[in-house]
């Protein structure tokens, strides 16, 4: 395992960032995805992660829900050391408990919505705090209806998913996440896998969670003018690293580096 | 004798036997699907021995004979000093052996959903155990249920050789009444019937009840 000695067993700071990558590796064998990210997310920041594929856009938010392991580095959750733990005075590779304990924090929402196809809306939204909180199923219930009535989704809480279209399956998906009252969000290109019709049915849905909610963000997307609107920051990802962040109107007006100018201008010969 | 006053004369035995095989098939079913089932979550444990443990059970119970399997129990563990009573020899020789081959049902059903499933289920924070249990578990079973039809069917048809070692099921009624009235084409043709009756009005009806079940709890109907 790399050495970790370097890094600081909490975050300080007032406040403390949310969400701290601190020279961040992650490779397959010979191929790195990632390399030696840094990147600090505030509480309540909305970030936007855009960049050609296989940049390591979605591989930054599955470390950070610790659905991949990182190769070097330490990634701090709320000042607090995910990947790793204090022992001794020193940080060593996290336990499976202390993963559970510091996941707690952290929701995320997929591409392909994931849903549990075995479970009705409603059940999918209560699975988490029933099973895992250990809420009664009452409180779970008023919880998870409120969460599908916010998304507009409460009209089709008994229904299977496979009875929904996938604009209603990945808002189901985004109340499942948020019963489980996290304080930071994952949306890994949540829109991709839609039909383009209902992509605004998901946009205004996240739109509603940075206007009336305290959450931070993180968001891998290729939503470029929904990016613009609601993100705080922008950080174009090339190679395994930031190549260029900054406010949207500045990245996406401004563009510094010519990589960020390239990736931006073909975006736009797309659409 | 006509068939029909041979069925006439010896249903009474035929029935008895009949009713001794659907018991065996039970008792066999029961724990052939325990064992599957822990066999084949123990041959996706990240652990090796417990690997190393279900890959050798499967490997012996499905690498030799039921027959000899039977056998092994019946007349050969007794030498050991574990008398087995035969009824009980008959079902756990034949449950074992189609756990073997149930286990690898039960691990392509697992490893057939999808990775996102477990993903999800990690990221609302559910321990292994609830992953497996709430999550992958009933939608690989749902999977798995087409090829357990035929394998419940197999075992109803395996549980004839647990006469070899005199429990009266159907098979061994039917050699016993052949044996004193050699009325072989009656008493074999009646066994014949009721075996596929058993098989094609009982078990497949039962399994396709059941997919049908599983599909809609899916909301897949």
């Amino acid at each position: 395992m790399h050495d970790v000695s370097a890094f600081p067993l909490q975050i300080a700071g007032d406040p403390a960032p949310m969400v701290s990558f601190r020279k961040v590796t992650k490779s397959y064998g010979a191929l790195t995805v990632l390399d030696e990210l840094d990147l600090d997310v505030k509480a309540g920041e909305m970030v936007s992660i855009i960049g050609p594929s296989g940049s390591g856009k979605t591989t930054v938010l599955r470390m950070l829900m610790t659905l991949e392991e990182i190769n070097g580095g330490v990634i701090y959750v709320d000042g607090q050391p995910l990947t790793h733990m204090q022992k001794n005075g020193t940080l060593v590779p996290a336990s499976q408990k202390h993963l559970r304990n510091r996941r707690a924090d952290i929701g995320m929402c997929f591409q392909h919505f994931n849903l549990f196809p075995h479970m009705t809306a409603l059940e999918n939204c209560m699975e988490g705090p029933v099973q895992v909180l250990g809420l009664p199923k009452k409180e779970a219930r008023e919880r998870s209806e409120e969460l599908l009535e916010m998304v507009g989704m409460i009209g089709k809480k008994d229904q299977h998913p496979s009875r929904l279209s996938g604009g209603q399956q990945q808002r189901v998906a985004i109340a499942r996440a948020l019963a489980m009252r996290p304080k930071v969000m994952l949306f890994d290109e949540v829109t991709s896998a839609l039909d383009p019709e209902v992509i605004g049915e998901v946009t205004n849905v996240i739109r509603k969670l940075v206007s009336e909610h305290n959450l931070t963000m993180l968001m891998v997307t290729h939503q470029m003018g929904f990016a613009r609107d609601i993100s705080d920051r922008i950080c174009f990802f090339y190679g395994g690293k930031i190549e260029e962040q900054g406010p949207p109107a500045e990245l996406f007006g401004n563009p510094k580096k010519e990589r960020t100018q390239q990736f931006l201008s073909a975006v736009k010969e797309a659409v | 004798m006509a068939f029909f006053d041979f069925l006439q004369q010896y249903w009474p035995r035929l029935l008895s036997g009949t009713g001794i095989t659907l018991a065996q098939f039970l008792l066999a079913a029961v724990l052939g699907i325990a064992i599957s089932l822990a066999m084949g979550l123990m041959k996706l444990s990240h652990n090796a021995v417990v690997r190393g443990a279900a890959v050798t059970y499967i490997e012996v119970f499905r690498g030799t004979s039921l027959v000899v399997q039977l056998y092994w129990i019946f007349f050969v563990l007794p030498l050991f000093g574990l008398s087995i009573e035969k009824f009980t020899a008959g079902y756990l020789a034949v449950g074992m052996n189609i756990g073997a081959y149930g286990a690898e049902l039960v691990r392509g059903g697992i490893l057939s959903v999808p990775k996102g499933q477990w993903e999800a289920a990690l990221a609302i924070n559910m321990s292994p155990a609830q992953r497996m249990r709430r999550i992958i578990l009933p939608q690989a079973l749902v999977n798995m249920l087409p090829p357990w039809g035929n394998l419940m069917i197999e075992l109803l048809k395996g549980t004839a050789l647990v006469s070899l070692i005199s429990v009266a099921d159907l098979m061994f009624e039917a050699k016993q009444i052949n044996a004193t009235t050699f009325l072989s084409a009656q008493v074999f043709g009646a066994a014949l019937v009721i075996y596929y009756v058993l098989a094609r009005f009982m078990v497949t009806p039962f399994m396709r009840w059941l997919e049908h079940y599983m599909a809609r709890k899916l909301g897949r109907v």
